[in-house]
């Protein structure tokens, strides 16, 4: 270990979170403001990011609820310093909703909208106005020491072949372990790449209930991919983890679960983007899409997120730094700017399981004090909401 | 002698880390077998005979089933392996299914206590 303790240098929130990182949040509330948006964020990056989304409009009922949710979930996260709404004018999604949510945990917040302003042009410049105020009164927010286990880390993993399984996700398990020792939180989310492992987390379960959660949810996911009437062989596993080794969803899932830890107890079952509210291993309800599942672990309250791969992905997150951790020799190489934690040295035992655990335990602390990971370095903010129905 | 990784004693396959040419004597933890096929690296290699409807063990736990006769040394992979879990393909038909979307959630797996 280089850290004698564990400890990061973080921002101590006003409503007693957290955060990693110090951004000015820039929300539209609908699809159709988030060229705007983006325009807006861009012109103070890298402090400045934007939440870019195809939803906000044409949706009712638990749909609409889980969008707006998830907005509101960045609007008061701790790596959030501040937040500017960028609205239309018309759409379902509610700017003062969104704006009141940040303000209530103690963040600046102004909204601008598109038709308020009078178009595209006269939005972007007075956004762009606000988001320097922003910037600027944000900017005297220091760092400060802070414990480990204040972090919500949310585990995951993409692009998985049979190093996966073997390495990567067993080095990221003894992290999740050790923190959650110091006092820390673990959050897992994909319930579909945990159809086959299911009986290894419930025996974990810290209560009945959630044990009983757990089974509950992967057995109504299994359902519905079922409903359809179809092999769900193609995509869990995908092609890429076919070609990779990996023969079933089961043995996807048995090798994607060791990454939650080895003795990490399951404390509890949330919704998508709900609040981590329990020290210890919460799993999340998210779908297996990348991307769609990092965005409801950050929307949950995870800071950062340690993110193994085995064919090499590039996925990050607007306001979380994303880890990427892999045990393939030749991903490492071949696709070197993506990869922060070469791990592969388990494989060949070049290197113990403790040790390679140990480099990214101190990874992590790092990340968390300020070091870019190479998903920040590259620009990749990648954003969506799960969708739980159709558009109307 | 070519290595490939076995994770549980339970286990009746283990990884091959580089490709692997039939013909081979591979180890594997405490057994030691010879390579039926080609073994792509990263692909699975049976450790010891596996009849048509077996189990197949890796990490201690059921990965799926034999879907043919598996012979010790044979590589392992979708072409004899199927997978027990969200089969919708075998749950009768689309439109069937669709009548009665509620007949899967109340097969689970893994039984959910009463609430």
């Amino acid at each position: 270990m280089t850290t004698p303790e564990a400890v990061f240098l973080g921002y101590k929130r006003t409503d007693g979170s957290v955060g990693v990182r110090n951004h000015v949040l820039v929300i539209p509330t609908v699809i159709c403001a988030a060229v705007v948006a983006e325009r807006i964020a861009a012109s103070i990056a890298p402090v400045g990011s934007a939440l870019p989304h195809l939803a906000g409009c044409g949706q009712i009922g638990p749909d609409l609820n889980v969008t707006h949710d998830t907005l509101a979930a960045y609007a008061r996260h701790p790596n959030v310093g501040a937040v500017l709404v960028v609205a239309l004018g018309c759409e379902q999604v509610v700017a003062q909703h969104l704006a009141d949510t940040a303000r209530r945990s103690g963040r600046p917040a102004e909204i601008v909208s598109i038709q308020g302003e009078g178009g595209t042009v006269r939005a972007t410049a007075r956004g762009i106005e606000i988001a320097r105020e922003l910037a600027a009164a944000i900017d005297r927010t220091e760092r400060t020491t802070l414990p480990a286990s204040s972090l919500v880390l949310s585990v995951k993993c993409g692009g998985s072949d049979y190093t996966s399984g073997l390495a990567s996700n067993p080095v990221v398990g003894r992290v999740a372990d050790r923190l959650v020792d110091l006092g820390g939180a673990v959050v897992l989310g994909e319930i579909a790449e945990i159809m086959g492992a299911e009986h290894l987390l419930a025996a974990r379960a810290a209560t009945p209930a959630a044990g009983a959660q757990l089974l509950r949810v992967v057995n109504r996911v299994e359902a519905e991919a079922m409903a359809l009437g179809l092999d769900i062989r193609g995509t869990q596993p995908s092609p890429g983890n076919i070609r990779g080794g990996l023969t079933t969803i089961e043995e996807k899932s048995l090798g994607a679960t060791h990454k939650a830890g080895e003795r990490t107890r399951l404390e509890d079952v949330v919704a998508y983007s709900a609040p981590v509210t329990r020290r210890g291993l919460t799993v999340m309800d998210t779908p297996g899409l990348d991307v769609e599942s990092v965005t409801g672990m950050v929307g949950g309250g995870a800071q950062i997120v340690i993110f193994t791969t085995g064919l090499g992905t590039p996925t990050g997150n607007p306001i979380a730094p994303v880890i990427k951790v892999t045990a393939n020799a030749r991903t490492a190489q071949t696709m070197a700017d993506n990869i922060d934690v070469d791990v592969s040295g388990v494989l060949t035992e070049a290197e113990s399981f403790e040790g390679a655990s140990s480099r990214l335990f101190a990874e992590m602390l790092d990340v968390s004090s300020g070091r870019a990971t190479a998903a920040e370095r590259l620009g990749h903010r990648e954003f969506a909401i799960h969708r739980r129905n159709p558009t109307i | 002698m070519t290595m490939a990784i076995v994770i549980s004693a339970d286990d009746n396959v283990a990884t091959a880390l580089e490709a692997i040419e039939a013909g081979r004597t591979v180890r594997a933890g405490a057994t030691v077998v010879t390579s039926a096929d080609h073994i792509p690296r990263g692909h699975k290699i049976a450790l010891r005979a596996i009849p048509a409807g077996g189990r197949v063990i890796k990490y201690g736990s059921p990965i799926g089933t034999a879907s043919s006769d598996i012979a010790a040394g044979a590589h392992v992979h979708t072409h004899n392996v199927a997978s027990a879990r969200g089969r919708g393909d075998l749950a009768g038909t689309a439109s069937a299914r669709a009548q009665s979307g509620a007949a899967a959630a109340a097969t689970p797996r893994i039984a959910e206590p009463a609430e």
